[in-house]
């Protein structure tokens, strides 16, 4: 059952485990954010993923620079994702269950409006061309592009995480988190704060749908395939963490592309096996405070 | 509703139930309705689960699919009916056990993401694990059973299998309601903690529940897989747990006979959409949209209250005083 793989497979292997874990990083932290201020499991984030991967690829088609249509496409679904959370999830505020489903309810339509649009063929955009080639590095070549996710993906990380911890805003969020009814008292509007994370999350979701297009292509399915794996690297690295959520995704970045090549038939199980340790051992996430 | 009309209600339905196949013809109809019960079965399991327990699954589509695949691969192994489905059960069973002991680490939301992530397991092993479950494939169940040495191939007899089955499923809850443990489950669904205090256990009480719910999502499951006679990934997805969650909201939750109806809706409304249009998917997505921002009491129930307000509405504009609609649309 189990393939032997040599060690510059190995190094591959790495370097995609890497890329992956940068692109989860980008779409869970919003998860994850959102989760941690607005106490619900946003069931569309692999839809905004999807969505932002599709609107993606119809720019670069159109001839569109690949960052700005990257960034474009971010802004595009932050607008859907914004109208979706001021009209239609601020009305049931406070009734959790209605609002996941609601999310749910929305990842459906999502999914089908894709397939409508779309049609069912895979779309594969090639990466920019200055970042088309190979790197070559202990006698080995790796795919430049890959490296480049990581590095976009480390940048937005850091981005974020002094967003979180040094400016206002951050402060705020933190509060909110913490303690909305308290943030509310002292003078935060939290409710402006929701939409404003959920817009960040989606875009974020969009953007790295983009930039994973040239690697994992795009395809009906992705949502529901992405979605989960947001899931899992909340529960392993804990709701609202941001270095759970980094480290998380890395974790679910190396077992999902180990286990495809070792082990292609239990792939999916090995990937959830962390979670359920992380569940039976300590329920609230690696770096997380408060139990989901 | 008075208890006299309420039993003539239910001698009424299942006096049309029992001759159904007499005076509906086509066996395409009497189909749909066994489809109906089946999933009315599956959707009253997840009912103990969503309205007396207060736990919202997202993965019981992933304990269907295990009974469904197990007894499919059972049978294709070369397993008599009887050991098949009896094993499928089983194996529901302790699959049940495990989805409980995990996802009870948590409840509300951290119950929901834990399920949805089981269901995904169940979904990725029959999608990926070709080897077993043959793949996007799926499985075929080349006949179905005799019992008592009557065939269940044609579409009556399996239609009235499919009844006596129903009617078991709809007893034991009726009997599930009204005992001390269904008591005691609605009681760790509204005060956890005040149950806790009062010496019962908690834990082991969802803990059952959600086995009992299991052994009928079972159930359900191998009824589809005799139904449909092939079992695929699909079955396995979320949109499949989406769906019987749908019935269960739809009808109305924490009623009895609510997941009935939902069943009947969904199911209608499935085949009703697929025969002109593919957007199934789409039409669920904004079902579900509409019913939890305009009905969130389940569709019945709801549209019984929008059509009193559209009158009050009309009235008041006729001149006549009512009650001011805002007042009135408050739960």
């Amino acid at each position: 059952m189990m393939t032997q793989i040599t060690s510059a497979q190995a190094a591959i292997l790495a370097i995609n485990s890497l890329a992956l874990g940068g692109l989860l990083f980008l779409l869970s932290s919003g998860f994850s954010l959102i989760f941690g201020l607005m106490r619900i499991p946003n069931l569309m984030h692999g839809s905004f993923f999807m969505l932002g991967a599709y609107l993606g690829v119809t720019l670069l088609n159109r001839g569109t620079n690949f960052w700005l249509a990257a960034v474009l496409s971010g802004l595009a679904v932050a607008c859907i994702g914004g109208v979706i959370e001021r009209f239609l999830l601020r009305r049931l505020e406070g009734q959790v269950l209605p609002q996941v489903l609601l999310t749910l309810g929305f990842a459906f339509i999502i999914a089908d409006i894709c397939l409508m649009v779309w049609t069912g063929d895979p779309w594969q955009p090639s990466a920019p061309s200055e970042l088309r080639g190979a790197v070559q590095a202990f006698g080995m070549f790796f795919p430049l592009y890959r490296l480049a996710i990581l590095a976009v993906a480390m940048v937005i990380a850091i981005a974020l995480w002094i967003m979180v911890d040094w400016t206002r805003l951050g402060a705020m969020i933190r509060a909110g988190v913490d303690d909305p009814p308290i943030a509310r008292v002292v003078g935060i509007k939290v409710s402006q704060l929701f939409t404003l994370i959920f817009c960040l999350g989606a875009a974020l979701a969009a953007f790295a749908g983009v930039i994973g297009a040239p690697y994992l292509s795009v395809y009906p399915g992705l949502d529901f395939e992405m979605l989960p794996l947001a899931l899992i690297v909340v529960i392993l690295g804990g709701s609202g963490s941001l270095l759970g959520t980094l480290i998380g995704s890395f974790i679910i970045g190396f077992l999902y592309n180990f286990g495809q090549a070792m082990f292609r038939d239990l792939a999916y199980v090995i990937l959830f096996l962390p979670m359920l340790l992380v569940l039976v051992l300590r329920p609230q996430g690696l770096f997380g405070r408060n139990v989901a | 509703m008075s208890a006299r009309l309420r039993y003539g209600a239910i001698v009424v339905a299942l006096a049309l139930l029992a001759t159904l196949p007499l005076w509906m013809g086509n066996s395409y109809y009497i189909n749909i309705t066994s489809q109906i019960l089946l999933f009315a079965v599956f959707a009253l399991a997840l009912n103990v689960l969503v309205g007396y327990a207060g736990l919202v699954s997202l993965g019981h589509a992933g304990l269907f699919a295990v009974a469904g695949y197990s007894g499919a691969l059972l049978l294709q192994a070369g397993f008599d009916h009887l050991t098949a489905t009896a094993a499928a059960i089983g194996i529901t069973l302790v699959a049940s056990a495990i989805f409980a002991a995990l996802s009870l680490r948590s409840t509300g939301i951290g119950f929901l993401m834990i399920t949805l992530a089981l269901g995904q397991i169940v979904w990725g092993v029959a999608y990926r694990w070709a080897s077993l479950t043959n793949g996007d494939n799926g499985v075929n169940v080349s006949t179905r059973p005799a019992p008592f040495g009557v065939s269940l191939a044609g579409a009556t007899s399996f239609y009235f299998a499919t009844l006596i089955v129903f009617l078991l499923a709809l007893l034991t809850m009726a009997i599930f309601v009204r005992s001390p443990f269904g008591a005691s489950l609605r009681g760790t669904r509204d005060q956890a903690r005040r149950m806790t205090a009062l010496g019962y256990n908690v834990w082991l009480i969802r803990f059952l529940a959600i086995v009992f719910s299991g052994f009928w999502t079972g159930v359900s499951g191998l009824l589809f897989i005799y139904y449909n006679q092939f079992i695929s990934p699909q079955v396995a997805a979320l949109t499949s747990s989406a769906e019987v969650l749908l019935m269960v909201i739809s009808g109305g939750t924490a009623t009895l006979f609510g997941p009935i109806a939902g069943a009947a809706i969904v199911v209608i409304m499935k085949n009703v959409v697929s025969a002109y249009i593919e957007r199934w998917n789409l039409v669920l997505g904004v079902i579900f949209v509409l019913i939890i921002t305009f009905m969130p009491e389940g569709l019945v129930p709801g549209s019984v209250r929008l059509l009193r307000w559209l009158w009050q509405t009309l009235q008041s504009r006729s001149g006549a005083s009512a009650t001011r609609p805002s007042e009135e649309l408050k739960p």
